[in-house]
């Protein structure tokens, strides 16, 4: 009998989850108590980025998920979801930050990451500053249409059997041994399942919780501007250096690090900012200008362009800013798959993967779980097992 | 004004002009922000001061005597150094600091340069208005359709009449002032088309026959628009507008209980121009990011929950207008003197002398919102308006989304709000942010759930550059 | 009368008068073609919320012929599509 499978969560990772365990022939129901892709799904570019990740567990699940959206692109089509291998462009702002970014590049590429070393930016971004000393480009960086995508691989999965819940999980159904049979929603609805995945995103620290495995994520808020729809002015995924140092930053104050890209729809995103303020909404006008004036830094003609929208998220991410995906320990049955912070677009379908191979008990498109264990849960569970 | 304000006021229309001079009676140093080049809002739009004897435009408006006196008010305040008006400037964003307030704002009179600034108080007081309310229909996005609104504005502001055989429809009692003011610059309207019918009025007979100035000036429409031969047609609806690089004819079809068109009646007329609106859409923008609570209004609005003075639920905020029910003019002058009170009495300070009593003033808003609210209910959205429209018609101008995409999203794509059509479709996500097919893309999609507006943090566009400039 | 410069064409207009104002005197409801269905448009709202009358003014993009007052002089460019 097919394994009976609930999913927690309709954002880009729950329904990749729910594609890859449908296709594994298992018996899906993916829970949320909104429509799909409404959370952070929605408030992201939608990075699909080898780039701006270091050599280690989270770059070799981001390898195997950048090829795991090609093929999501050739089964569902790459349009149904605007996949796009744009390729990125990092770009340092002097000397010794370019020396520093060939050093990161170079270990990148021991990693298996292509790069290209580029001297003269404005041969790939015309529209860029003078006075750039140089950047790397990465060919595999691409972006897809977050809510597009969720809602592609969603539809894949109930076209595979699977079906759509609308609730909010409650808590757990347990059965012999301490092991999950189920959930309860919050309107006492009951689905049985022999296992539950915890892909509710900034909010699965909380469903770990009700679930009786508690995992720490926390909301790390970013805001988005958009502008007035333009020409191609802006071919790569632009940013500066400074990004990835914001992305492994621990830091709790605001960090901008500014990222440059446009869209199928003619608009530009400017990213990235990164502020720990729980999940407060409050708009905060100094990230719109700090960022304003990083993006017409980087691209003069900007400065005559029309901020049109502004939105904000919240991030999911772990004390040691790695996703945790896998089976819990201490709740048979549970297996967690959030905490992707800002990458979660991108590691979306190798999640899906690797969730189905822990299932499965062997690999699964490419997902070895032998292989991905630096992101287990088992690394908060040991005292001093989670890397600060 | 070298003193800091006690109170930020954004939008100088009837609700913001009262607001403001109220304040000043009562001794407070008051900013007032607006975009536009004059004070008066739309319902008192004028040119600017300087371009008055050359486009006349008094003949078109109502309650002049109200204005000017509000206008001697603002000027006496800026005259004694404690009214700072600031014309031309935009607000895109309305935060809140440790003591108070701050809005964001570019600087647009010298347009196209923009400069951004920030302008602070302890207390801030929103009246942003409306905009006309839209449903689409095929052919609505042909050059020479534009919205009632937009056909008053250009006659009222520029003194043009935007074509010389005009149709306007949709419903509401502001067809009829604007068929008025085209009617007495020339213009033939060839028809009026309200979708609901006069005997609306009759279930909600109380509050309309209260108000006897409101019959008075519906009276004195309905006078000059039959001297015009006029023809108000109850009970039809524009269904649809034809042409190439303009309208040149719209289709008219009397509407069923339902709104649906009666089979049968639908007739061609040629126009050169046509004006569409289906009551106001307020303006929420800043208000919905600052955390206001809302509620629904009775013409399908969500609107700002405010108590009896005009304080929203956050505290220093208020709002008055439109903004909490859309209600006219005179209702958004009490509401506006009502919030100043509210603002001074909050403040410490004394209440504003002044001729009307405050009982009065807060028995004159009641009556007016029984008014408005009766008004609401006499002409609803015609359930059935979405039977217009073909796969083919855009809804969202910006973005083109057609109606039969938005079908496909809620069927397929499972989307049931404004929010996740946006989303799959783009529509929503152009220039405007939903603000004209927003309503549409609700009633498409979500039935009869009440309307919540998206939540625009940038509420108005401003360049990259002026924000860039702001950075320290 | 004064004048504004609309592609390179003089066009009168009335002191006080928006971009948008003089240019339907003048008899144009339509300036610019959309995006996608390179569909004519023009005013529609006429008081700043629809966006439809985007023009350039003065070489600065994405203007809204409603709301900018014409002054002697100005120069205008309609927009044929967004992708000038």
């Amino acid at each position: 009998m097919a394994l009976k499978v609930v999913v927690v969560g309709a954002g880009v990772v729950g329904a990749a989850c729910a594609f890859h365990t449908a296709s594994a022939g298992m018996d899906v129901t993916v829970v949320d108590r909104g429509p799909v892709g409404a959370g952070t799904t929605s408030r992201g570019e939608g990075n699909v980025l080898l780039s701006d990740k270091e050599p280690g567990p989270e770059l070799a699940l981001a390898r195997l998920s950048r090829r795991l959206w090609d093929e999501a692109g050739r089964e569902l089509g790459p349009d149904t979801f605007e996949l796009e291998h744009k390729g990125g462009l990092v770009v340092a702002s002097t000397t010794e930050g370019l020396a520093a970014l060939g050093e990161f590049a170079a270990r990148q590429e021991a990693a298996g990451v292509r790069i290209e070393p580029v001297d003269r930016v404005q041969d790939l971004e015309p529209h860029l500053a003078p006075g750039i000393p140089g950047g790397v480009h990465y060919p595999q960086d691409a972006q897809v249409q977050p809510v597009l995508a969720a809602a592609a691989l969603l539809r894949a999965a109930l076209q595979r059997g699977a079906r759509l819940h609308k609730g909010e999980v409650a808590g757990a159904l347990t059965g012999r041994g301490g092991r999950i049979s189920g959930v309860r929603t919050t309107t006492g609805d009951v689905l049985h399942a022999d296992a539950v995945v915890n892909a509710a995103g900034t909010w699965g620290g909380e469903v770990g919780r009700r679930l009786g495995a508690p995992v720490e994520v926390l909301p790390r808020r970013g805001f988005v501007l958009v502008t007035e729809p333009l020409p191609p002015m802006v071919r790569h995924k632009v940013y500066s250096a400074d990004y990835v140092a914001g992305v492994a930053s621990s830091d709790a104050g605001l960090e901008t690090s500014c990222v440059v890209e446009g869209t199928r729809g003619g608009t530009i995103l400017i990213g990235a900012s990164r502020e720990r303020v729980g999940f407060d909404l409050t708009m905060n006008t100094a990230v719109v200008t700090r960022l304003a004036a990083q993006a017409c830094g980087l691209f003069p003609f900007l400065r005559g362009v029309h901020l049109i929208r502004a939105y904000r998220g919240f991030r999911p991410y772990c004390p040691d800013h790695l996703p945790v995906v896998g089976p819990d320990p201490r709740v048979p049955g549970v297996v967690h798959a959030c905490g992707h912070e800002g990458a979660g677009i991108g590691l979306a379908p190798a999640t899906g993967a690797l969730v189905t191979a822990h299932l499965l008990g062997r690999p699964w498109r490419g997902a070895d779980p032998a292989v991905h264990t630096g992101l287990l849960p088992d690394r908060f569970l040991i005292p001093g097992g989670a890397p600060q | 004004m070298s003193e800091p304000a006690d109170l930020l006021v954004v939008g100088a229309g009837p609700a913001g002009m009262a607001a403001a001079a109220t304040a000043l009676a009562g001794g407070l140093r008051v900013v007032l922000v607006d975009s536009g080049a004059a004070v008066g809002g739309q319902y008192w739009r004028h040119p600017p001061a300087h371009a008055r004897a050359a486009i006349p435009t008094d003949d078109l408006h109502h309650g002049l005597r109200g204005y000017r006196a509000l206008c001697e008010a603002l000027s006496a305040g800026r005259a004694a150094g404690r009214l700072e008006l600031r014309l031309a400037h935009h607000v895109w964003s309305a935060v809140r600091e440790d003591d108070g307030f701050a809005i964001h704002v570019v600087d647009r009179r010298r347009a196209p340069q923009e400069t951004a600034g920030v302008l602070r108080a302890p207390k801030l007081l929103v009246a942003t208005g409306a905009y006309d309310r839209q449903l689409p229909f095929p052919g609505w996005d042909l050059p020479g359709v534009l919205t009632v609104g937009g056909l008053q504005a250009l006659l009222k502001g520029g003194g043009v009449a935007a074509g010389s055989r005009v149709a306007l429809g949709g419903t509401g009692p502001f067809l009829l002032p604007v068929a008025a003011a085209l009617a007495s610059r020339g213009v033939e309207v060839v028809a009026v088309c309200e979708a609901a019918h006069p005997s609306a009025w009759l279930r909600h007979p109380g509050p309309l026959l209260r108000n006897p100035r409101t019959w008075a000036e519906g009276a004195g429409y309905a006078t000059a628009l039959a001297r015009r031969r006029v023809r108000f047609r109850p009970r039809t609806a524009i269904t649809g507008a034809e042409g190439g690089d303009r309208v040149t004819a719209v289709r008219i079809a009397s509407l069923r209980p339902d709104g649906s068109p009666r089979p049968g009646t639908e007739r061609h007329v040629e126009v050169d121009a046509v004006g569409v609106g289906w009551g106001f859409a307020p303006q929420l923008d800043l208000l919905v990011p600052l955390g206001c609570a809302l509620t629904d209004s009775a013409d399908g609005n969500a609107v700002v929950v405010v108590g009896g003075g005009q304080r929203t639920t956050v505290p220093g905020l208020y709002a008055a207008g439109e903004t909490c029910g859309v209600g006219g003019a005179a209702l958004a002058v009490g509401e506006g003197r009502l919030a100043a009170e509210s603002v001074l009495a909050d403040s410490g300070a004394a209440p504003a002398p002044g001729p009307k009593r405050l009982a009065g003033v807060r028995s004159a808003v009641a009556r007016h919102r029984a008014f408005a609210r009766a008004l609401a209910l006499a002409h609803p959205i015609p359930p059935a308006w979405s039977s217009w429209l073909t796969d083919e018609t855009v809804v969202c101008r910006c973005e083109e989304v057609t109606a039969g995409a938005i079908r496909t999203a809620r069927a397929e794509g499972g989307a049931d709000d404004h929010r996740q059509v946006k989303q799959l479709t783009r529509a929503g996500m152009g220039w405007c942010q939903g603000r004209m097919c927003g309503p549409a893309v609700h009633c498409l999609t979500a039935g009869q759930r009440g309307y919540e507006p998206a939540e625009r943090l940038v509420a108005t566009p401003v360049t990259l550059g002026a924000l860039a400039d702001l950075d320290p | 009368m004064s004048e504004i410069v609309v592609d390179g064409e003089s066009l009168p207009f009335t002191e006080g008068q928006t971009v948008a104002a003089a240019l339907v005197a003048a008899g144009r409801v339509a300036w610019r073609t959309t995006r996608v269905g390179r569909r004519p448009r023009g005013v529609f709202c006429g008081i700043g919320v629809c966006f439809d009358c985007l023009l350039t003014i003065d070489g600065a993009g994405g203007q809204r012929a409603c709301l900018v007052p014409a002054r002697p002089g100005m120069t205008v460019t309609t927009e044929e599509g967004d992708d000038e």
